[in-house]
């Protein structure tokens, strides 16, 4: 029987669930000019969990409802960068929303549900709690994706999305059938302790099984086919938190279900993870470079993100996970700073999301093409910015795992990536401004504010990265 | 006497009746939907039928799990789908291209 104990674990998830029907109450009762408090409500209510997750974290790992739901350091590392990324894609997002009228209400509510089914993804004890927080996450996600009712794009990314996301589900299923029928047990605990499972090969098939629905989330190559139309349909407050607080969920995921429940078959799936590794940077890389469209040019920048993440993973072993954690925070943490410039530099009737409508920034708004440059060499790996110590630090764990090639493959594709990073650099500080957009773009202060210090973070946290990549290994439990 | 084999094969075929109705159609979004909820049934079977051979109830406490959420799948598929309607008066699977490369 759960006891009270169990319910003191879940406060956390409680309070978002409580606050984000509060929030939808207030969608519904509030008019006009009052609907503004439903913005800062969001974004403190946000605030408040990550504090309730800090403050209520026991000093080692607890379970409860039966170890269904866990909460330990991973989690709470984890939990807290989806609370603070979503809570700066509300603030970039606020102008965006405001000038195509889309509902804000509906677009705050699902994204608090979304994460609050992240944090039950990341904290999952059981095969039970990994569909159910995977569920309510992509549930509301399908449902934000299609936020802009009147735009054709969105509703077609949002089937697009809808169609192959279900597709991943069904297979993670399939998955787990096979490995309850193998293990007799639901319970990531216990199916990782099973001695002499009766059909190794079932249990081999659900895993196969298990890595696809994974790779989808992931998006991963070669399941990587909603990622790019998603990312350019979806408007781009949503697509943000696809890029942000969903990549930290998905790392969750795979670290909940491949170590915590699959461990025993490490040896397989690291040679699976080896290959969707490979195929990832190569098409996330190459195909990027023919791209026009900056949030496709995104899209294919996160594909060959997620195969740097992968090398981290393959070397299974807390080392390779706090690399691949603290490169999912780096990516997610870059990726807010970029979505969010897109926002910022966009008005009413007018997307700034081509690289054509970047050129020249440097002579309108010469902070924000300062801004970006930042963002870009933390993208492309440049040092000392943030994203060249998580690239770092997974080639460094690939090669521990005895994955030479893999690294060597990896480094190659960074250099390759490094193109078409620059190329938007070189248009915006070296190409004369396109007749139209060069308007200069006013976005609100709390916008350009917030957008500064997360951009400048990549800079510090890129100097001073030792704390929070210390942070992630005694999570995983090393003492550094 | 039908055995836990039996039950096995049903699931996988069904679940591969799924999968190629999703990968092969390509007139009507509907049907995809429809391939979607013959998937998730498949893995019932499965999981049911592992739960009574196996003796261990779990099993169909998660096939209730699956059940409701695919309840509010659809719900969710069909929403989007009346919207794709809406903006676009067709729900044929091979005209919703305008996005490519």
């Amino acid at each position: 029987m759960p006891t009270f104990n169990d319910f003191l674990i879940l406060l956390p998830e409680a309070y978002l669930t409580v606050a984000a029907c509060v929030i939808l109450l207030m969608d519904a009762f509030l008019k006009g000019g009052q609907r503004v408090a439903i913005h800062w409500l969001s974004i403190i209510v946000l605030l408040v969990g990550a504090w309730l997750v800090i403050d209520g974290q026991p000093a080692t790992a607890v379970s409860g409802f039966s170890g269904m739901f866990i909460r330990d350091p991973v989690a709470e590392i984890l939990k807290v960068f989806s609370l603070l990324t979503t809570a700066l894609m509300f603030i970039y997002s606020r102008g965006y929303l405001r000038d195509r009228n889309i509902n804000e209400g509906e677009y705050y509510a699902l994204t608090l549900f979304a994460v609050i089914g992240i944090m039950v993804l990341v904290s999952a004890g059981s095969l039970v709690t990994v569909y159910l927080g995977l569920e309510l996450l992509t549930l509301s996600s399908y449902a934000l994706v299609a936020l802009n009712r009147d735009s054709k794009l969105s509703s077609e990314a949002a089937i697009k999305y809808f169609v192959l996301g279900a597709l991943a589900s069904g297979m993670l299923l399939y998955g787990m059938s096979m490995i309850y029928g193998a293990t007799h047990s639901l319970d990531l605990a216990t199916i990782l302790h099973v001695q002499n499972v009766e059909w190794r090969n079932l249990m081999l098939f659900g895993v196969v099984f298990a890595i696809v629905g994974i790779g989808f989330k992931l998006g991963a190559a070669p399941f990587h086919m909603w990622i790019p139309d998603v990312y350019q349909g979806a408007p781009t407050a949503v697509t943000i938190f696809i890029g942000t607080a969903q990549k930290i969920a998905a790392f969750g995921m795979a670290y909940r279900l491949l170590d915590s429940g699959l461990g025993a078959y490490a040896h397989e799936w690291r040679m699976m993870l080896a290959v969707l590794a490979v195929l990832s940077l190569a098409i996330g890389n190459l195909l990027a470079i023919v791209q026009t469209n900056l949030k496709r040019l995104l899209a294919y920048s996160t594909i060959s993100h997620m195969g740097f993440l992968l090398l981290g993973l393959v070397e299974a072993n807390p080392a390779g996970y706090s690399a691949a954690m603290f490169y999912a925070i780096s990516y997610a943490l870059t990726s807010a700073a970029a979505f969010g410039i897109i926002l910022a530099m966009s008005r009413a009737g007018f997307e700034c999301e081509e690289i054509d409508d970047f050129k020249g920034l440097n002579q309108r708004s010469p902070w924000f093409a300062f801004l970006m440059m930042l963002v870009m060499f933390s993208l492309a790996g440049v040092p000392p910015l943030f994203g060249f110590f998580g690239k770092l630090l997974v080639l460094q764990s690939a090669i521990d795992a005895g994955f030479l090639w893999l690294a060597v493959v990896g480094a190659v594709f960074a250099i390759i990536g490094l193109y078409y990073y620059l190329r938007v650099v070189k248009v915006m500080y070296f190409d004369a401004p396109v007749e139209g957009t060069d308007v200069r773009a006013q976005p609100d202060m709390p916008l350009r504010f917030v957008l500064s210090l997360n951009a400048l973070a990549l800079l510090a946290l890129g100097i001073a990265w030792g704390p929070l990549f210390a942070w992630c290994q005694r999570a995983f439990g090393i003492t550094a | 006497m039908i055995t836990l084999a039996h039950f096995i094969v049903l699931g996988a075929v069904l679940f591969c009746i799924a999968v190629a109705g999703v990968f092969i159609n390509r007139k009507n979004v509907i049907v995809l939907l429809m391939a979607i909820e013959l998937m998730l049934l498949a893995v019932n079977i499965n999981f049911v039928a592992f739960s009574r051979f196996l003796g261990d109830v779990q099993g169909q406490v998660f096939v209730f799990f699956i059940l409701t959420v695919a309840a509010a799948e659809s719900a969710i598929g069909l929403a989007i789908l009346t919207l794709l309607f809406r903006n676009r008066s067709t729900i044929n699977v091979a005209e919703i291209d305008s996005m490519k490369g």
